[in-house]
């Protein structure tokens, strides 16, 4: 039984950094600029499709017609070579390999000018609009983004393998000295939980130690008064919406390996998303990361045989009555301050 | 624009419907059929519904049913290379259209949602006049358009449908299915497994919570348990959910050595994908090597699945690498019109089209009574799965099924499953009474509208 | 007629049922003149009205009112099965389930406010759908529909009548409800709630109602407890549209948990928008567009637009259907989501406020400026 509740406690863990990262992206967004972001879900998929792009080109290849031979269906066969392994050799393959991470690279200038595009071009507009048409406009705008993804991409989802060396699984219960195989976790989920900590602990980092975050902190909580100072608030929020934009591809980038990712992705994450900044109280980054593990780990304890025989379907409705009953025992979430979002 | 011209008979009948339609409905008796049913083509053409999920999950699935449906219209109306028209045996076809009546099609969206879809039936047939509906790529769609047009006395040719229901318990007089079901599923792939596995195995099964994740389920373990195998337990996990981690690790030390993952579409693709990251296929349990099975998938879930797919068995309806001369001429006429190998889903919407027709030839008239007449027990060969039966019974064909494996060194991107074994129609044939349901009348013919 | 309504109102009102009536005219133009796309146009206004009453007035934003849509559709199937296939009595159920489903839902979600109140709905209607979906399939019989069989015991039919045979069609007093008369049947609802909204808008309750949406605090702290009315326009709105998931049931024998889902009470909420939000008739339109964009523009396959183009040269109408079809057919998605961004940005009233802004500019042409004043000063619908 022990090795059962650790395995989903692991799983709780890895949901939760997912959760988490999402929902982090959406608090920065919504405690600096005061806006709540439909469209946060679609930044994550958009992130997810930085890493498919990469290694579209990655593996290009050329194709020459072999018009001697035919294929099953009457077309003469292709012929392809691969092309970046052509150019580059080994390292080229290495590329190939290690794409997922790599695109991480990729992924961060894309996301930061998708970020400040659309704070610019339509979020502006919206900061002085009631929260109704704020959520209006960024879901119509997630809409968009989905159905854009698919005329290029289609609608299939689309495989990202995970490098070579972290396939399969690590032997966990063997380090804590158990038989081998009673405790083994993919590799890959370690690898995220690690990245979403660091992540997190990052953007903690800048908005505790540097000046600019220290702004930005000032901002959220008086807005006015900073601007006042002479201080170009407005500024620095937009890159502020860029980071977060980040934050989500970057979780978005990572994940593929997990879920192979199509255009419904951003809609999938995004109930779920909104269900843990509310949780974890609208604005609070540390209620957000709270909820986020919270969730995920209540998620998987829900899902277990045992529980679901005593609270037939529990596993379908937990998340969503966790935050019922948050909401009426805690008005605000966890850890949310009085009198946001309630006009 | 052809869409916004509405016929003069549709106006009126707007009009003055409100009152005049207070009258019961009457019935048309026999002698009567020639003049009038539902959407009787007059004019020198004959117009079929394609009832397709162009958006939404399984919009591959619905852009492939299109493309072998325009590919039917054409070789109906006697345009390209004529396709399978030449090896259906018997054919009452000619290539000259429907009883002389050129083949039209209209199209609607059903973004896999019974709703729609009936909603995008419903236009066709009353809108655009559809003799015949076509298509659908879930079970949940499918019967619930296979009953609406029970109700509007409008035949139903089902495309891509696996759940027993469609042909069991909600089997209509005016549905009728070629794909196979999960029931023949479980009969198909059973010997192979026994043969792979041997007969001393345990199972975990991971099914979709939903009706045709239930039959499956049912199906398969059925099946298994026949050989000897024994089953652990039994999971249900909602449709839908992305992440499967905290049902996928009660697996590891349950004590089975078979998973059997329940699901279809996007939930198989992301489900194996995980099971496989957990080291599924790379576990010894009870002294086996740990082993997965899916037992429904398509060349597109393959795809989307990529190197996870590689040696899993499961079933599939038709495979375009087959040798026999319906299905080599089926591929050509396919790929030399898109560039690409059809996949199962096309094959069936293809075949659909075509017993349609040939029905109607042979009934001699669009009357639906007379083409259901027509279609009930009518044995048929040539068109890639062997000697074919349209049962009487409940409208399921009785044909060859095949048992797949996920190719382990593709040679092209289509090339992702291998044949395994094609199993008989005498093996995969059932007694259609241990599902129960009721097929209705066919007559008195409703009217539509 | 003036103690009753005032003459605008009249007008309005009058205009209003007169168009609706004529529609299998009116829509003939736009291919859109045969009873299923009428009916869901009705059905969806129904339900766009009752969604409006809520959001409109009182400014609490549900995204769960799909539940109600579906509880009304499954009650009502459900009469059909056990009690008779009148309509009557099923819409009757079916009013009175969803009502007492949204009393419950209403009085716990209405203790939050903003955000969290939507999220309170959002999480209810998500819990139905999962469970409708999946555990409760006894209930509504899950992915596939809950259906009529020829067994349903139908019990107040069969105290009256021997059980005929075909399978069983909903019907009001033995007039089938298929076809043209199920149109006329909606039809009739959707006037009479139509009506229905206009009168809550002009009474006093709407008064209150509007007060709070404008300033909750401020009627709070005079005293006032707005609670009961809001819960009371909550269950308005989610009878109506129990109403409204009933009458689909009524036209189209068939309730699936797909109506349940949060995308469903997202499409409410656009239809609401797009039309005009707060308006009377906005929400009517709005339900029309969206509906008419689900089954006819996502019709217009390549087919279709070859021959839209046939008078172009060969060259340029591949290039035209290339990239018409983005936008039509399958594209239709991408439509409707760059529609609704380009209106809730330039255009938050929606419709409405877009036709108020033409007849505004052809006024100010004809009378100078005194007339914008007036329309300056006018009332919002």
């Amino acid at each position: 039984m022990f090795e059962v509740i650790f395995l989903q406690f692991l799983n709780g863990l890895d949901k939760g950094s997912a959760y988490a990262l999402i929902a982090l992206g959406l608090t920065l967004v919504f405690g600096t600029l005061g806006v709540v972001n439909f469209a946060h879900g679609a930044l994550f998929m958009l992130g997810a499709f930085c890493a498919v792009a990469f290694r579209y080109f990655l593996t290009l290849e050329t194709v020459t017609v072999d018009p001697t031979k035919l294929s099953p269906w009457g077309q003469p066969v292709e012929v392809r070579e691969p092309l970046v392994q052509a150019w580059f050799g080994d390292f080229g393959a290495w590329l190939v390999n290690y794409s997922v991470p790599v695109s991480l690279l990729v992924c961060i200038p894309v996301m930061l000018f998708v970020g400040i595009a659309m704070e610019r071009g339509i979020i502006k507009h919206f900061y002085k609009r009631p929260h109704a048409e704020q959520i209006l406009v960024t879901f119509g705008l997630a809409i968009v983004l989905g159905e854009l993804v698919k005329a290029f991409f289609g609608p299939n989802p689309h495989p990202q393998p995970m490098p070579d060396t972290l396939r399969g699984a690590a032997d966990i219960g063997s380090w804590l000295g158990m038989r081998a195989g009673v405790i083994t976790y993919p590799w890959w989920r370690l690898v995220y939980f690690l990245f979403a900590t660091a992540v997190i602990g990052a953007v903690f980092a800048f908005l505790q130690f540097t000046t600019f975050g220290m702004v930005v902190r000032a901002g959220m909580a008086d807005r006015e008064t900073v601007g006042i100072l002479g201080i170009n608030i407005d500024r620095r929020f937009t890159i502020m919406f860029g980071i977060a934009a980040i934050v989500a591809g970057m979780a978005g980038v990572m994940y593929t390996p997990l879920l192979p990712p199509n255009y419904t992705l951003g809609m999938d994450f995004l109930v779920i998303s909104f269900v843990v900044v509310v949780v974890g109280g609208m604005g609070s980054l540390p209620g957000a990361i709270a909820a986020g593990f919270l969730l995920g780990i209540l998620q998987s304890f829900a899902s277990m045989t045992q529980v679901k025989a005593i609270i037939p379907g529990i596993d379908q409705i937990i998340i969503y009555l966790v935050a019922v009953v948050i909401l009426l025992v805690r008005p605000r979430g966890l850890m949310g301050r009085r009198g946001v979002m309630e006009a | 624009m052809a869409k916004f011209i509405t016929s003069r008979r549709t106006v009126l009948k707007g009009t003055g419907a409100g009152i005049a339609a207070l009258s019961t409905p009457y019935f048309f008796s026999k002698g009567a059929w020639a003049q009038d049913f539902c959407n009787n083509p007059t004019g020198s053409t004959v117009t079929i519904g394609l009832n397709l999920p162009l958006t939404g999950t399984y919009a591959e699935e619905g852009a492939d049913e299109l493309k072998a449906y325009e590919l039917a219209v054409k070789h109906l109306n006697g345009e390209g290379d004529g396709g399978l028209l030449n090896v259906l045996k018997p054919s009452a076809l000619k290539g000259n259209g429907v009883l002389g009546k050129k083949v039209q099609f209209v199209t609607s969206d059903s973004q896999t949602l019974s709703d729609v879809a009936r909603a995008g039936a419903t236009r066709m047939i009353e809108r655009d006049g559809a003799i015949m509906i076509t298509g659908g790529s879930s079970s949940g769609e499918a019967i619930a358009v296979q009953s609406l047009c029970q109700e509007l006395g409008v035949i139903f040719m089902a495309g891509l449908t696996h759940s027993n229901d469609t042909t069991g318990k909600d089997k209509r007089r005016y549905g009728f299915r070629h794909f196979f079901n999960a029931y023949q599923s479980g009969i198909a792939i059973a010997p192979v497994l026994k043969e792979a596995y041997g007969s001393d195995r345990r199972a975990y099964h991971l099914t979709a919570d939903y009706t045709w994740g239930w039959t499956q389920e049912e199906s398969i373990k059925a099946a298994t348990e026949a050989l000897g195998w024994e089953t652990v337990a039994t999971v249900r996990t909602p449709l839908g959910a992305a992440d499967y981690s905290q049902y996928l690790t009660p697996v590891l030390n349950s004590g089975a050595d078979v998973l059997i993952l329940n699901h279809y579409g996007n939930d198989m693709v992301n489900s194996l994908t995980q099971a496989v990251q957990f080291g599924m296929r790379d576990r010894q349990a009870n002294g086996k090597q740990f082993e997965v099975v899916v037992p429904l998938f398509s060349e597109l879930m393959a795809k989307g699945a990529g190197e996870s797919i590689k040696g899993i068995f499961g079933t599939s309806n038709w495979h375009w690498n087959l040798q026999d001369e319906g299905s080599q001429a089926f591929t050509k006429s396919f790929g030399a019109a898109y560039g690409s190998p059809p996949s199962q889903a096309a094959h069936t919407a293809y075949v659909q089209a075509l017993l349609y027709a040939d029905a109607c030839e042979r009934a001699g008239t669009f009357y639906p009574p007379e083409v259901i007449k027509a279609l009930e027990g009518f044995e048929f060969d040539g068109m890639g799965n062997g000697k074919t039966l349209y049962r009487a019974e409940d409208h399921q064909c009785m044909k060859s099924v095949l048992v797949v494996r996920g190719n382990e060194n593709p040679t092209s991107q289509f090339d992702v499953l291998d044949v395994v074994q094609e199993v008989g129609r005498d093996v995969t044939t059932y007694d259609p009474s241990i599902f129960g349901g009721e097929l209705g009348d066919a007559e008195p013919v409703p009217t539509c509208s | 007629m003036t103690s009753f309504m005032s003459r605008k109102d009249f007008i309005l009102f009058a205009g209003f049922t007169i168009v609706v009536l004529l529609l299998p005219i009116l829509a003939a133009p736009f291919g859109a003149a045969y009873p299923d796309l009428l009916q869901r146009f009705m059905i969806y206004g129904i339900f766009a009205v009752g969604f409006n009453i809520l959001f409109g007035l009182t400014g609490y934003l549900s995204f769960g009112h799909a539940a109600f849509f579906g509880v009304g559709s499954y009650a009502a199937m459900w009469s059909f099965k056990l009690l008779s296939i009148n309509a009557l009595p099923a819409l009757i159920f079916a009013v009175i389930i969803a009502g007492l489903f949204a009393l419950a839902i209403g009085y716990v979600s209405l203790r939050r406010s903003g955000i969290y109140f939507s999220i309170l709905t959002l999480a209810f209607a998500q819990m139905s759908y999962n469970l409708a979906y999946s555990v409760l399939t006894p209930i509504t019989n899950g992915e596939t529909g809950l259906r009529m069989t020829l067994q349903d015991p139908r019990a107040l039919d069969r105290l009256f009548f021997e059980a005929s045979p075909g399978a069983p069609v909903p019907s009001i007093f033995g007039m089938s409800l298929s076809g043209w008369n199920g149109f006329y049947f909606t039809a009739l609802f959707m006037i009479a709630t139509f009506f229905l909204a206009m009168r809550i808008n002009n009474s006093p309750f709407g008064m209150m109602l509007k007060g709070i949406k404008s300033n909750q605090n401020r009627m709070n702290y005079t005293g006032f407890n707005t609670r009961p009315y809001t819960l009371t326009a909550f269950v308005i709105s989610g009878m109506l549209a129990g109403l409204a998931g009933a009458l689909l049931v009524v036209t189209d024998p068939l309730a699936g948990a797909e109506r349940m889902r949060w995308t469903a009470s997202g499409e409410v909420v656009l239809m609401t928008i797009l039309g005009g939000v707060g308006t009377l008739v906005g929400p009517v339109i709005g339900a029309m567009m969206i509906k008419y964009f689900e089954n006819i523009f996502s019709s217009f396959n390549a087919n279709v637009l070859n021959n839209f183009y046939s008078f172009l040269p060969d060259g340029v109408r591949e290039v035209m259907v290339t990239i018409s079809s983005k936008f039509v057919g399958e594209g239709w998605h991408l439509s409707l989501g760059l529609i609704f961004v380009l209106i809730v940005m330039f255009l938050p009233g929606g419709v409405m406020e877009g036709v108020r802004r033409i007849a505004a500019s052809f006024n100010r042409r004809a009378n100078g400026n005194k007339a914008e004043a007036r329309v300056a000063t006018a009332p919002a619908e």
